[in-house]
This record gives structure tokens, C-alpha cells and sequence, in this order.
């Protein structure tokens, strides 16, 4: 046999650089986003809304010093419950924020329930089901998500640009569910319809859209499009080149700076195109610009403007920080009462008024905005209106709104 | 009497030492140590361990393990329950483990049919087509799989009174299962069958002229490492309480050969050692530097290690005690390397 009894001392070696020190008085907090593969841009971001609340606050709150300890995730929940695992029970945080994406975010909420004494806060996930459907009571999301981002643009659609069939491109995973149903529910009860032959869901990370392109119907009056980054810019690049002149309608992360700042003749054709999100760049309110500011001063390499991942861990932070003031700091009886203030916290963010519903679930302001050219030739996302206190359920009874059934591919049915 | 004496007597005493350490490991340990750290680097110990029987003997790096072991992984909660109304047979925990497990080891062989009468870089590229493949069909996939989401809520059983998702249970679940597998590995590895398994993987055209099926013996390994990872896919399935697409992608997959390669084809140690250094990497590399570039650390680390040594941690770990053994007498003895070097050669 080769390996002998050495082995041990190498692996007692390697545990012993696992321990990790710690200070008594201090509050452990743990941030956790997409820092590697795809989303890694925007996981960087998200840290940065992290530490600007932080900086804000000058890494204290309630008399005591805040010590952040990060991690990585890859965008799959597995990756996501192995980090927030290694924060809790290996660095010991008292409370968690994030994660970043859909599908971790229900991943973390039931982890939470196995943690009952650990408060958790959202990153800026936006899965439905985190908070909609058996909910936890120690996780909170202080950010509104895929559905809510979508309030307004179905009527606008509808009554202002007169549309009244769609097709609909979108990738194929939980959050383009989630903002196809936000956007098609309110468009459908005006009486519009989206036929189930005429939706596309595409992998993330698509390269080729031709077959998409052919298969668009000619008889409908928009193309609703949700997708993000690369996947957008190649959609719409290509459906420009094949000659498509349909006007489109974008999600919350379709028509943003990252879309809109490429190069090439994508540009043109998307002036006019209306979208919906939580945040919107140009905003004139003084808190928004403000933020912004700010974004720019503590992040000279950051993006251009913060993007709503910033915005979303920035907010989530900022609460956990303000209730922990009013708590004076103080989490011994394992974060009860810092709990009980966190559901009851209202506050001004950059983006307006932010509460929680019963089920922890933020109700805060929403944008409906529209590409237009800028002065300097650029493009632009014009704010046309702020819908404020968008809440989970858009607006009907939660019973009600629980028989529209889970978001999917199909949901609404809306033929 | 004296014959199974014999046996435990040659056990070198320092795998004594081992077996006693990784016994006692939990009372010191903390349970995320115990957990997230002991279990999961056995599980994936155990889906690298099914990569080092295919190439470590058999000469066939295959890509599509965790692949394997994802179909055991996803067949219970397709055959057991979840908690997403999606199928969920609800089959007893004593049929829907080994069946998940035999599942899992049919789809090995079936890998093993398809590819085994390619060599090299053209097993590589069939089983790397499975893995991703596989991939996207359950991500796309919504009557079987759930397509993105996946399966959650999928519980550990509970018998003899013990939960077996608490830590220490889970980690001796783990142990046993590992134990169980590498044993089996050395046995086999000495067994008529081994030695001829790599016979073939040192001259397969000699083996058949001298009247051996070589593609039986490759697809039998199939079937075996099949075993193997797809007890892991259960064991991990388990110890997430969920699988979705994400758990079999393709960065998995590449992460399993990873481990391979860097803990040594050699030994049925080295994935072990592999996924040990790998997990603590992947958990405490954030800490060790600013976390934009964490990501280097843990490939540097690899790197390192299969520059200075292409037999991996083994490697590195024979050339230390070889070292130490030419101090003490100048009576060193090569060990018999030289057709595994060949394999190395292939892997380069």
C-alpha cells in the first residue's frame, strides 16, 4: 500500500486552515450571489449594493460592528444551500442575504426552515414560490419580484399601444415564467390573448434564433421578449437581419443598459419598445439620483448606473441594517425580536416605499418605461409612470390569485 | 484460521490508522465539517471513484458519471416523493433505493455498449455527447424530469430510529458506503477479472488474440462503475434533498474528472483525496482571497498539483515517501510503474 498513515496529518492540516476566528460583540453577516460562470457580472454587482448599504451605515448598526463574510454560488440551488450552509453553520452569520437567482431563492427558503434562529434575507431572486406558496417564517424579501415587475405593462399593451394578440420569446426556466405570467395575466383580462403556438421558450445561452424567427407568427401585433444579456441582443440582432418588423414589448431585464448599450442596428427598431421593472435608470426623483450618485462615487469601475441587482441587495441590506438599529444591535435571543421588527420595517429606498406583506413578501413601486433616443444619440429608457405599492398578488385576493395556479410555460392559458 | 489472519495482516497498519480517524472523525468535528464537508467529499469521492475504475483500469475516461449517477439521483423522486406534484410514485424506500441504484447501473452499461469500442479522445467525446445531452433533455423536460426546477423535498428515510439526513448519521452512512466501494475496489482490482480488465487496457489486441471479449470485459466495467456512481446519485440526493438540471450539468461533470486526475488514477484513494481537496477549495478558497478571484485559486491549485505530479496527490505522495525511503537505505526498488505510466500518457 502506498498512502500511509501521513495522510492524516495532511487532512488534519488542511481543517485547521478552516478555522475561522471570531469576535464575541460583532454581528456576522453573510452575503451570498452568483460570483462565477455566466451571471458573475451581475453577482459583482449585487456585492456591490451589499457593501453600499454597508458603507452607508459605516459597517455598524445598533452600536455593534457588522462583519460581512461572502460567498459564491453558480446560479443552481445545490451550489446555493452548500454556500449559505458553509456561512451558517461554519462562519456562524446570524443573518444571511441573498441569493440572486429564481430557483436558489426557493432553495434557501427551505433550507431557512431548518434554521429557525438565522434570519434570512433576499438577495434579489425572483421566483414567485419563494414567498408565495409555503412560505418560511425567517426568510424575508425586501424586493419586489418577477410577476410584480411586470405591474402595468400588460394594460399599458393593451389600452396605450392598442396590441392585441402577442407572441411570446422567452428562456426557458422559472423567472421568464414568472414575468410572462406577470405580464399576460393583466393583458389577457383586458381581453387580449397570447396563443400557446405562438410562445417560445429557448435554453439560456442560445446562439441561434432562425428557427424561432421562421416559426413567429405574421397575424399577431407585438412580440413580448424576456430574455436577458447575450440571449437578448442575439434575438434581437437576428429577428432585425431576417427583416422582422413587429413592435416589441421587453422584460425587466431585456431592454436594460447591458441590452441596450451593444453595438449594431439592433438599436433602431427597438425605440419605442415598452418594458417594466423594478428600477428605472433615468428616473429624475432626487432619491433615486442620489443613489445613484453614490453608486458612481464608492464604484468608479462599477456599471455606468447601479443595475437591479445592485438595487435589489442594496435595499435587502439596508433593511436588515435599520432593524437592527432599532433592536440596538442585539440578536441573543436568537434573532426573534430583530425578526418581528424586520416584518413590521417600512422604509424609503431609492426606488419609493417599501413594506412586507404576511408573508414577508415586499410591496414597493414598480416603472413602466420606454426606449427612446437620448440626446447624445444613445438609448435611453424613458420613465412613462410609477405604479407604488405593487403587491405579490397583483392586486386580487390571495386565495384568488393562489387558483391562477403555479407559473409555467402555459399559465395563463389565454387563448 | 491462519488464512483470514494473512488477509488482515497485510493490510499496511497506517490504513488502520486511517479507518480509525475517519471512525472517530465526528465527535471532534463540528456537524458542518461532518456534513457538508465529510459527506459530500465521500459522495463525490464515490462518483470520482467510478470515473478512476474506468480509467484508472479499464484505459476509458468516461464524462457522463455524474451523469450515471444523476439517473439514480433522479429516479427517486420520479419513483419515491417530492414535493412539486410531479409524477412521485411513492414506491417503499427498501424496493426504490436499489432499484434508483440498478437503474443507474443499466444506464452505464448502455453508455458502455455505445462507447466502448472507441478509444481515447473518442470516448471522451461520446460520453461527454450522454452527459450533455442527458443534461438538456431534463432541463427541457417537464412531464418527467420538471424540467429547470427540478425535484425538492425529497426526505431521508428514517429506520432504526435514526434520521439519516442528521449529520453524523449521514456521515456514517456515507463512510460505510465508501468503505464498501473501495475495498470492493482493491479486491477487484486483484481479481481475475480486474487483472484482465487491465491486460485489455494495456494491450487490448493482445487480450483478444489470446481469446478474451474485450468489449465484454469493458462493458461489465461499465456496469460496475455504474454501481458505484449511482449509489453516490442516491447518497446525493439525500444529502441535498433535491436535484435539478444544475446538479448534472456539464461544469459537474468536468468537476469529477478534475477530482479524478488530481487525487491519481493509480489508487482507489486518490478520488477520495481528490474530492477532499477539491470541497475544502470550493469552500474555503473564498476566504483565503478577495472573492472576484477565488475561482484562479482553486484552478492554480489544480494546476500545481498535476504539473508536478501527473499521478496527482498519490503521486506526490509516493515521491515524498520515496524520497524518505532512498534516505534511510539506498535499497530502492522502483515500483512497477510502467504500464500505468501508459495510461498517464493517454490522460495527457
Amino acid at each position: 500500500m502506498f498512502v500511509k498513515s501521513k495522510l492524516l496529518a495532511t487532512s488534519v492540516l488542511a481543517l485547521s486552515l478552516a478555522t475561522t476566528s471570531a469576535w464575541a460583540e460583532d454581528i456576522k453577516m453573510g452575503a451570498i450571489a452568483v460570483l462565477e460562470g455566466a451571471f458573475a457580472v451581475l453577482g459583482e454587482d449585487s456585492m456591490r449594493g451589499v457593501e453600499l448599504a454597508l458603507q452607508e451605515f459605516n459597517y455598524t448598526a445598533g452600536g455593534k460592528t457588522i462583519e460581512l463574510i461572502t460567498q459564491s454560488s453558480d446560479a443552481s440551488p445545490d451550489s446555493a444551500v452548500r454556500g449559505a450552509r458553509k456561512l451558517v453553520e461554519q462562519d456562524g452569520v446570524q443573518i444571511l442575504v441573498g441569493p440572486l437567482s429564481g430557483s436558489e431563492g426557493i432553495a434557501i427558503k427551505d433550507y431557512s426552515k431548518t434554521q429557525p434562529n438565522v434570519t434570512f434575507v433576499n438577495g434579489v431572486s425572483g421566483a414567485q414560490d419563494t414567498t408565495l406558496r409555503e412560505p418560511s417564517e425567517n426568510f424575508f424579501r425586501f424586493n419586489t419580484e418577477g410577476a410584480q415587475w411586470m405591474a402595468g405593462l400588460g394594460e399599458y399593451a393593451y389600452n396605450e399601444k392598442g396590441y392585441r394578440t402577442v407572441a411570446v420569446v422567452a428562456e426557458d426556466y422559472s423567472f421568464p415564467y414568472t414575468q410572462v405570467f406577470g405580464f399576460l395575466e393583466p393583458f389577457c383580462r383586458a381581453g387580449g390573448s397570447a396563443p400557446q403556438d405562438a410562445r417560445f421558450f429557448v435554453p439560456i445561452g442560445n446562439k441561434d434564433y432562425s428557427s424561432v424567427i421562421a416559426a413567429l407568427p405574421d397575424d399577431v401585433d407585438a412580440i413580448y421578449v424576456a430574455l436577458g444579456g447575450a440571449d437578448a441582443v442575439n434575438f434581437l440582432s437576428q429577428y432585425d437581419q431576417a427583416g422582422g418588423d413587429l413592435p416589441l414589448i421587453g422584460g425587466s431585464i431585456t431592454m436594460d443598459q447591458t441590452v441596450l448599450g451593444s453595438k449594431g442596428r439592433t438599436r433602431d427598431f427597438v425605440i419605442g419598445t415598452p418594458s417594466a421593472g423594478p428600477i428605472s435608470d433615468t428616473w429624475d426623483d432626487p432619491r433615486w439620483q442620489e443613489f445613484v450618485a453614490k453608486y458612481q462615487e464608492a464604484f468608479p469601475d462599477g456599471f455606468p448606473s447601479p443595475s437591479l441587482f445592485a438595487h435589489g441587495y442594496y435595499i435587502n441590506t439596508k433593511a436588515v441594517l435599520l432593524a437592527l438599529e432599532e433592536v440596538g444591535g442585539d440578536l441573543s435571543d436568537g434573532g426573534a425580536n430583530f425578526r418581528e421588527v424586520l416584518a413590521n420595517l417600512e422604509f424609503e429606498t431609492p426606488t419609493g416605499m417599501v413594506k412586507l406583506d404576511e408573508r414577508r413578501q415586499a410591496i414597493g413601486s414598480i416603472f413602466l418605461t420606454e426606449v427612446v433616443e437620448g440626446p447624445d444619440g444613445n438609448l435611453l429608457n424613458k420613465t412613462i409612470k410609477v405604479t407604488e405599492n405593487v403587491n405579490q398578488t397583483l392586486g386580487v385576493d390571495y386565495e384568488k390569485f393562489l387558483e391562477y395556479g403555479a407559473v409555467s410555460r402555459e399559465n395563463p392559458v389565454c387563448e | 484460521m491462519s488464512e483470514p489472519r494473512s488477509y488482515l495482516a497485510a493490510i499496511h497498519p497506517g490504513w488502520w490508522v486511517l479507518l480509525a480517524f475517519l471512525l472517530i472523525y465526528p465527535w471532534f468535528a463540528s456537524d458542518f465539517f461532518t456534513y457538508q464537508i465529510g459527506g459530500y467529499t465521500l459522495i463525490l469521492g464515490l462518483i470520482a471513484l467510478s470515473l478512476m475504475v474506468l480509467a484508472g483500469y479499464g484505459g476509458m475516461i468516461s464524462l457522463a458519471q455524474i451523469t450515471v449517477a444523476g439517473v439514480a439521483a433522479y429516479a427517486l423522486p420520479i419513483f419515491g416523493e417530492n414535493a412539486n406534484d410531479v409524477l412521485g410514485l411513492g414506491w417503499p424506500e427498501w424496493v426504490l433505493y436499489p432499484f434508483a441504484i440498478l437503474l443507474a447501473a443499466t444506464f452505464s452499461t448502455l453508455v458502455g455498449l455505445i462507447s466502448v469500442r472507441t478509444e481515447g479522445i473518442y470516448t471522451l467525446m461520446i460520453t461527454l455527447a450522454i452527459a450533455v445531452s442527458f443534461f438538456f433533455f431534463v432541463r427541457q423536460n417537464y412531464a418527467l424530469f420538471n424540467g429547470f426546477q427540478g425535484f425538492s423535498g425529497i426526505d431521508a428515510p428514517t429506520f432504526w430510529g435514526i434520521y439519516w439526513r442528521d449529520p453524523t448519521p449521514f456521515y456514517y452512512l456515507c463512510l460505510a458506503v465508501a468503505a464498501f466501494f473501495f475495498t470492493a475496489t482493491v479486491y477487484g482490482s486483484r481479481s481475475t477479472f480486474g487483472l484482465t480488465l487491465q491486460a485489455i487496457r494495456d494491450n487490448p489486441r493482445r487480450m483478444a488474440a489470446l481469446g478474451y471479449s474485450v468489449t465484454a470485459h469493458r462493458v461489465y466495467a461499465f456496469f460496475l462503475s455504474g454501481l458505484i456512481a449511482g449509489t453516490a446519485g442516491v447518497l446525493l440526493v439525500l444529502f441535498n434533498g433535491r436535484v435539478s438540471p444544475g446538479t448534472i450539468g456539464v461544469d459537474i461533470a468536468v468537476d469529477i474528472l478534475v477530482i479524478a486526475v488530481v487525487g491519481g488514477l493509480r489508487h482507489p484513494i486518490g478520488p477520495f483525496l481528490g474530492a477532499l481537496a477539491f470541497v475544502l477549495l470550493e469552500n474555503f478558497a473564498i476566504d483565503l482571497i478577495d472573492r472576484e478571484r477565488f475561482n484562479t485559486v482553486i484552478g492554480m491549485a489544480f494546476l500545481l498539483v498535476v504539473f508536478f505530479s501527473p499521478d496527482g496527490l498519490i503521486g506526490l505522495w509516493q515521491k515524498a515517501t520515496a524520497k524518505m525511503r532512498r534516505r534511510d537505505t539506498l535499497d530502492v526498488k522502483p515500483t512497477a510503474k510502467s504500464t500505468k505510466e501508459e495510461t498517464q500518457a493517454d490522460l495527457a
